[in-house]
């Protein structure tokens, strides 16, 4: 495989709320190579978007490194540094509130390329804004350059969003609940144009999202990583994790999401978790963050040591369960019922 | 599945909002009939109309709202009729919550903030006429074990102190209070997580099983529709263009727009697959499109689909839509759906 574009090593990133430190990335490792689809999902909280922002250097980490490229982010200075986060890009989730509503299309589209001296002249720099419009599908441009962001929809503004991030032409663009504001039967069209873009383009795409279905269309030919509580709990080519899950917090998630199929859907083998609340970010769980709701729960093992992401026998991807690990597979977990062990 | 009685039998109903630039026909001449007992799902993008209607339904429309047609004839337990469009505001406020109740869009913010939540039930019982704590107490427990709240806690807690989920399902537990006949349940799991989805929903069908209730439920998510209702409803532009049973609609779909939201979503148990969006976007419901709405943004379009608006007829038992092209659209639904299994 080629150098990896952007490396999180051991990243862990917590947030002060007054007094209290909130540990919301633990030990993230994740690798991200040129041109490829990676997706991160889970629930609210579990530090997707941290991650994502760490990924393109919105947010520092509070230990670990964030590699670009193989060095440090921090050692790149000057033009270098300016290069570095010209090549990772973010779309944010909400187009209406990410878009500059005093500002024409045109105007939020020439900024970065100004400012980064994309273009040397106002003919190339409409000839570029031309293009950049073209190439997320909003045509014909010249409609769409003076409009202003509230005379587009959703999908729309979505699309010059996208279109903001390609000014600069990033090597990395994350995509964070990037279409989860639109319609369902606009979301398709922007995923193949994303999915296009990615090819037309040669950049990687850190897809955000919670909703699984979408992350499996859309990363069919990359890979999902599944996050609890700050952690990556499983990490694998799509196919194999959505196919052949193994934490069971991914089988969890599956089991549980409803699909447009009727039949499907009502006779669909649920997982019953032991319990249903998430435990909040200031008090996770020790050992394996998942045990208090997890049915296969192993006493003495899940709640002692933090699982590690790795190989376990009989599946072709990374996840961090130590009964998988181990080789031991997963067993029902009966609760004691009289007598206290020990 | 047999549903005999209708609760609620809504006719010709249409909903126009005065704008500056002439009346915006939000629902046009919606007509459907909801049993007792029965799941009515309602789908389509957004700004085709489905809070519009479920807010008529309630008579909770904003001021510059016009009800130029139509009928919404409910039935009360004692097999009396009435139109809910012409009641008057006693017997109205009567209706809202006791008959028909409502659990709105954003769990965050409809529960309110400074009182505890055992303050909102007492409030809304004594709004109604029940002014015995200890009843509305027993009642409001019993329904918080069975929608899977901590019952005590709840109770006694404020909205802060619950999470999304718990406040959606606090939300739920209220607005069964009155022992309703009818509940609108307006996006009742969007932005939650999926394991709390998951339980929403589960709550939702073990609790309907007990109590018997109707619901009506407007999501945009088809998945939730899939596994939740017994019919279900897409509305275009303001207007209900098929209906049908849950399996009929999902599986021989008639109408061009049910066909294509079927397609542009992704299954997470079908392995890789093609999705097509449907190009454009909704039409403007001021000045409307000739004939069908849906027709500049329909593969199956033709000069007749821009000359004349479809009736919606027929197309089988308890199903219907308003499609010049049904045959064509049901034969491709057949390719697609056959070529999924």
């Amino acid at each position: 495989m080629s150098q990896p574009l952007v490396e999180l090593r051991h990243v862990d990133r917590s947030f002060k709320q007054g007094r209290v430190m909130i540990p919301v990335l633990k030990d993230i490792n994740l690798t991200i190579a040129p041109n490829e689809i990676v997706c991160l999902v889970g629930e609210s909280g579990c530090g997707k978007t941290t991650t994502g922002k760490i990924i393109v250097g919105l947010l520092g980490q509070s230990a670990g490194d964030v590699l670009y490229q193989g060095r440090p982010v921090g050692d790149y200075r000057g033009k270098e540094r300016a290069a570095y986060r010209r090549a990772l890009q973010i779309v944010h989730q909400d187009p209406f509130a990410s878009l500059n509503s005093a500002h024409t299309i045109g105007q939020i589209l020439s900024y970065p390329l100004k400012r980064h001296k994309m273009v040397a002249s106002r003919a190339e720099l409409r000839r570029r804004i031309w293009e950049l419009l073209t190439l997320v599908d909003l045509t014909p441009p010249g409609d769409v350059v003076n409009k202003y962001p509230h005379q587009l929809s959703g999908g729309q503004r979505q699309r010059v969003s996208i279109a903001r991030a390609l000014t600069v032409e990033p090597k990395l663009i994350v995509a964070d609940e990037a279409v989860s504001m639109v319609d369902v039967s606009i979301r398709v069209s922007l995923l193949k144009m994303l999915h296009r873009l990615r090819d037309q383009l040669n950049v990687a795409i850190v897809f955000i999202t919670h909703d699984l279905a979408l992350a499996k269309y859309f990363a069919w030919e990359g890979r999902i990583g599944v996050m609890y509580l700050g952690r990556m709990v499983e990490l694998g080519p799509t196919p194999e994790v959505i196919g052949n899950p193994a934490h069971p917090y991914t089988r969890a998630l599956i089991s549980a999401i409803p699909e447009a199929d009727p039949e499907v859907t009502r006779h669909k083998q649920r997982m019953v978790l032991r319990s249903e609340d998430i435990p909040s970010l200031t008090e996770i769980p020790p050992g394996c963050a998942f045990h208090p709701r997890c049915p296969f729960y192993v006493p003495g093992v899940c709640d002692a040591r933090v699982p590690p992401l790795g190989q376990a026998p009989g599946f072709r991807h990374d996840v961090a369960c130590l009964p998988l690990t181990h080789g031991d597979g997963l067993r029902e977990y009966r609760a004691p019922v009289s007598e206290e062990p020990g | 599945m047999s549903h005999n009685k209708v609760v609620l039998s809504v006719q010709d109903l249409s909903v126009n909002y005065l704008t500056q630039r002439g009346p915006l026909k939000a629902v046009s001449h919606a007509s459907f009939d909801l049993h007792k007992g029965e799941t009515l799902a309602l789908m389509g993008e957004s700004g085709c109309g489905k809070s519009t209607l479920n807010l008529a339904l309630m008579r909770l429309l904003p001021g510059n709202a016009r009800v130029p047609s139509g009928q919404i004839i409910y039935t009360r337990r004692d097999g009396s009729t009435v139109d809910v469009l012409k009641m008057g505001q006693d017997h109205l406020r009567r209706f809202r919550w006791s008959e028909c109740s409502m659990v709105f869009q954003a769990a965050l913010n409809s529960l309110n903030p400074v009182l505890r939540v055992r303050d909102m039930f007492y409030d809304t019982a004594r709004a109604h006429g029940e002014h015995n704590q200890h009843k509305v107490r027993r009642r409001a427990l019993d329904l918080f074990r069975k929608v899977r709240l901590d019952p005590e806690r709840v109770f006694n807690a404020y909205p802060h102190e619950l999470s999304g989920g718990m406040r959606q399902r606090v939300l739920i537990a209220l607005a069964l209070l009155l022992d309703p006949q009818i509940v609108i349940l307006d996006e009742p799991t969007t932005a939650v997580d999926i394991l709390t989805q998951r339980t929403i929903i589960d709550v939702l069908l073990s609790i309907k099983d007990e109590l018997n209730f109707s619901i009506i439920f407007i999501s945009h998510d088809l998945s939730v529709a899939a596994e939740m209702a017994d019919t279900v409803g897409t509305m275009y532009a303001g207007e209900i263009v098929e209906i049908g049973p849950v399996n009929d609609m999902f599986y021989r779909p008639r109408h061009a727009y049910t066909l294509g939201l079927l397609e542009a979503i992704p299954r997470l148990s079908a392995g890789a697959e093609e999705l097509t969006s449907i190009p454009g976007s909704p039409p403007d419901l001021v000045e409307p499109p000739s004939g069908c709405k849906f027709h500049v943004r329909c593969p199956f379009a033709t000069d007749i689909c821009a000359q004349e608006a479809p009736p919606l007829e027929a197309v089988g038992e308890r199903h219907s839509a308003a499609c010049w092209h049904a045959d064509r659209v049901h034969a491709k639904a057949l390719e697609f759906t056959g070529a999924e299994s």
